[in-house]
């Protein structure tokens, strides 16, 4: 007998985010997957300056703050032929890189860890034996008996308290948990470090983009400019500020992120290196240009599709291709005028709200009927995996050497076999293994930097067409980003100087979605089926396979309107 | 696991032990630990002490740049804030507990400390349609009227909660609304900008907690202790708009000077908020050190005063006779007499309300 069990909300997210199982003799055997929040920032966007864009995008999310700035720019400069100066990508880049690195750690510890860590076990660690584990596995200083007698300490006041704030009501003591003691403890160590850490790394946004979360962005480049003879601009102290910041976050998260990743994995390899895996395709956009963005050769990260799990075939990835990428809506809370069965291309796309569910307050949805406010993307008609394991077997599959070294070696490790990264726990080790990779990367584009500046080139602007006079009378544009939760594309048209239509298609919308028209669930439903549950009371399991994925809902949530000739015919809301 | 643990001295009155005797047996605990007399004081205390203040933060329609600012604050970081200062027992971006279990949560605060909980909202309402924004099958609405109910006061972080922010702005397609216009009868205090500056949310939580007090609010109900002064005012580039010293174009030679940021739109004249003081991200920078002309993201409705880039017209204040558009190339003839009026009053309002503002501050004590 089928048991349905609702999630709502799944916390240690970004945004709303609802899922229902249905669990039968101890397995989930359907999953549903619904997000319950929505804001409508493309309308808004309508008729605006299009270098205003980025600000306005910039808010669909806060978590992955910056992202979306950076695709729109990239869009707009795309629709009106604008190349911007070598400076400015190396920034851009620098400012992507520190966000990624940023958001991985604080996803690993902040969001992910509780699924893995029970951390009232770690009140019964014995201090000693955990610093000698810590030393064991990592040089890093923070591992003497003290320090560990410390934390615990710290962290049993806490708990008698009586008031376990954040804490309270977690699945502690979850027969899920196989952590010992000490590693619990050394992980409760780590969260709280990586707290207090994670405001450090972001002052690269500060210092180029004046702020963070949320930080400035320009179209034709950055806003800062440089000159190292002056105080008021971007000169050898905040280079030199800014090259400290990576030089931590490297040892961070070579010390600390690695290492407890590595030895966390080794206590659940052999069930979570086999469940959770899901969809057998991943797509990825691909980024990091180190010779400009219109040489994708030149990304440090590939673009490219795999289907089936083929790794000896890289499929060709076009955006702007009406034949690749087509969003369906037959079960989002929308209407299209050709049918709800029809699948159109971001740029022929049209939203109208059409709220059928329940009015709040409700128990269930109707999965019969629409259930998101998620739209359904798919590539050539499959339904893709996206995010840092769909960029990781891009890699590796194009042989790209930096990819082969860190899996190989880490496979190797776990002694684990290449199989057991389609699963739950390898969607959390592949993000961990681009964490090293960017911030080797982000070194690279600190040492370019200086070397520009130092043979005299300071530009970090193009303000050819800066001024809307100099446009054409409409204009068509897409920027890709490969964003750290995965690939993210906009879309916009401009008509007289104005944003005709702009639209987002997220990461999170590729893995949320609800069903297709054909009945193909999409990552987040697919990954949760034959799932075991311990205790439908207490899902566990559900959090550890969501979380795998960093969901974001905000980003995936937006609506789109029609394009093109027929702009004039939309409707306001 | 329960929430609430009585104090030591609340669990002696339980049983019957008079308030007398329990200083007596302070006085012999100080004696019996070698204290001195002021010891005795800080016996009383500790035993006495309170629960930390028990906090239910919400997310609605949002981006969660809010929770992110905070766990940006450098003093206190945001550890000792959680741990220590405050009983953070429902934030989804931070909570082990999911579905039920979280809802537990919050609804358990409710129950047990009617009266002294804060309620901090990120995010707006939609107003729309309630479906536009749930969460555990409730409206946002539905939780936030129930969870304000027994609240003791709100805490409105960012702009969404203070005033709508991005999904407010035209035509506003869900009717998001900020918390003030959909509760009445609970003080809000309104933490400005997208997001809020890390130390400046720390600030108010530190606050509510020293002074046991709501901060004097202004006549948008942001705390006067951060939002009382124009970025205009405090900015370091201020000499330069005064002098007549203007970017004329990004990454020209002005630019590379640190010149005003004025004609390149920057919404500094017109927008309140500690950016030009405190700084962001522990005083690293702010949005025009780092060359990008303020988008006043601390000012309800700062969305529609766009476009970013097309410079406030007639900004009053120059230290010489003139006009920026005069004093400099003359490229930037006002073009938006439009906004002109609009920009001038809101100053002349502002400036009011900054020399007439009732003492809210004084009227309500959190404690």
């Amino acid at each position: 007998m089928a048991e349905r069990i609702v999630i709502d909300p799944i916390t240690r997210i970004e945004g709303h985010l609802r899922v229902e199982i249905e669990v039968t003799n101890g397995k989930i055997t359907d999953a549903f997957s619904a997000g319950t929040m929505v804001r409508g920032i493309e309308t808004i966007l309508k008729g605006r300056d299009p270098r205003d864009a980025w600000a306005f995008v910039g808010r669909v999310c806060g978590v992955c703050t910056s992202t979306h700035s950076l695709t729109s720019v990239r869009t707009v400069e795309n629709a009106l032929g604008i190349s911007v100066p070598p400076n400015a990508e190396l920034i851009r880049n620098l400012m992507a890189n520190a966000l990624y690195i940023h958001d991985h750690v604080v996803h690993f510890y902040q969001l992910h860890a509780l699924d893995w860590v029970d951390v009232v076990s770690a009140l019964k660690a014995n201090p000693a034996e955990a610093s000698r584990i810590a030393q064991s596995i990592s040089a890093w200083p923070k591992s003497s008996v003290g320090y560990f007698t410390d934390i615990q300490k710290k962290f049993k006041n806490f708990v008698d308290s009586g008031q376990l704030g954040i804490f309270a009501n977690g699945y502690w003591g979850h027969k899920a948990y196989k952590l010992p003691p000490e590693v619990n403890l050394i992980a409760v160590a780590h969260y709280l470090e990586a707290l207090e850490w994670q405001k450090e790394l972001v002052k690269v946004h500060t210092v180029f983009g004046g702020k963070n979360p949320h930080p400035n962005y320009l179209v034709g480049g950055v806003p800062c400019s440089i000159n190292i003879e002056e105080a008021n601009a971007v000169n050898a102290e905040r280079l030199a500020f800014v090259g400290k910041l990576f030089e931590d976050a490297k040892t961070f998260v070579d010390q600390v992120y690695i290492p407890d990743l590595v030895a966390i994995a080794g206590f659940y390899k052999s069930d979570w290196g086999a469940i959770g895996g899901g969809l057998t395709n991943y797509l990825a956009f691909g980024d990091f240009p180190s010779n400009g963005y219109n040489n994708p050769e030149s990304f440090k990260m590939p673009r490219g599709a795999i289907l089936g799990r083929d790794l000896s075939h890289i499929l060709e990835v076009k955006a702007d291709d009406p034949e690749q990428i087509q969003e369906y809506i037959n079960n989002s809370w929308y209407e299209y005028s050709k049918g709800d069965k029809t699948g159109l291309h971001p740029w022929e796309g049209e939203t109208k709200f059409n709220y059928t569910g329940p009015k709040p307050p409700y128990e269930h949805l109707d999965f019969s009927q629409k259930y998101s406010w998620v739209k359904t993307p798919r590539w050539k008609g499959n339904p893709m995996e996206v995010g840092p394991l769909s960029r990781m077997l891009v890699g590796y599959a194009s042989g790209k050497p930096e990819f082969k070294e860190v899996v190989d070696s880490t496979l190797k490790a776990l002694d684990v076999p290449v199989a057991a990264l389609f699963s739950t726990l390898g969607r959390t080790a592949a993000r961990g293994l681009e964490t090293k990779l960017v911030c080797g990367w982000a070194l690279e584009f600190y040492q370019q930097l200086l070397t520009n500046i130092k043979n005299g080139d300071t530009r970090t602007q193009n303000n050819v067409k800066w001024d809307p006079e100099s446009w054409p009378k409409q204009a068509k544009g897409i920027g890709m980003v490969e964003a750290p939760r995965g690939a993210l594309s906009h879309f916009i048209v401009i008509e007289d100087k104005k944003i005709a239509n702009y639209q987002l298609v997220v990461p999170t919308t590729w893995n949320a979605s609800p069903r297709d028209i054909k009945g193909q669930r999409s990552a987040y439903e697919e990954s949760l089926i034959g799932t075991p549950i311990e205790d439908a009371k207490n899902p566990l399991e559900v959090l550890r396979t969501i979380h795998s994925f960093d969901p974001c809902l905000a980003c995936a949530v937006h609506l789109y309107d029609e394009n093109g000739t027929t702009i004039h015919d939309v409707k306001t809301y | 696991m329960e929430n609430h643990v009585p104090s030591f001295y609340e669990d002696l009155k339980g049983k019957g032990v008079s308030r007398r005797d329990f200083l007596k047996f302070c006085t012999t605990m100080a004696a019996f630990l070698g204290l001195e007399a002021s010891g005795v004081t800080q016996i009383v205390k500790a035993f006495e002490s309170k629960p930390r203040l028990p906090v239910i933060w919400f997310h609605f329609q949002e981006c969660t740049c809010c929770s992110e600012s905070f766990i940006r604050a450098s003093h206190p970081i945001v550890a000792d804030i959680v741990l220590n200062k405050i009983s953070l027992d429902y934030q989804e971006t931070l909570m082990a507990a999911s579905g039920v279990q979280a809802e537990e949560a919050y609804k358990a605060v409710m129950q047990k400390y009617p009266g002294e909980y804060i309620v901090m909202v990120e995010g707006s309402i939609p107003t729309e349609n309630e479906a536009y924004c749930c969460i555990g099958g409730r409206s946002a609405l539905q939780i936030l009227e129930e969870a304000v109910k027994n609240c003791k006061a709100v805490v409105a972080w960012g702009n969404c909660a203070s005033a709508g922010c991005v999904q407010a702005a035209s035509p506003n397609p869900t009717g998001a609304k900020p918390v003030h216009k959909v509760i009445s009868g609970k003080p809000v205090i309104n933490v400005q900008g997208c997001p809020p500056i890390a130390d400046v949310m720390a600030g108010v939580v530190v606050h509510l907690l020293t002074f046991d007090r709501i901060p004097q609010l202004d006549g948008l109900g942001r705390p006067k202790a951060f939002y009382s002064r124009r970025v205009h005012d405090t900015c370091y580039r201020r000499a330069n708009f005064d002098a007549g010293l203007f970017v004329e174009s990004f990454d020209d030679d002005g630019a590379k000077r640190g010149y005003c940021l004025y004609k390149m739109g920057c919404k500094g004249p017109v927008t309140y908020n500690s950016c030009g003081i405190i700084k962001w991200n522990d005083g690293v920078s702010y949005p025009i050190q780092s060359g990008h002309p303020c988008i006043g993201c601390s000012e309800e409705g700062f969305w529609d005063n766009g476009p970013f880039y097309q410079h406030l017209p007639e900004v009053a204040g120059f230290g010489i006779e003139t006009t920026a558009d005069k004093v400099g190339l003359g490229l930037g003839i006002a073009t938006a007499v439009g906004i002109a009026g609009h920009a001038i009053v809101t100053n002349v309002r502002k400036h009011k309300e900054i020399t007439n503002e009732p003492e809210e501050g004084s009227k309500v004590e959190t404690k």
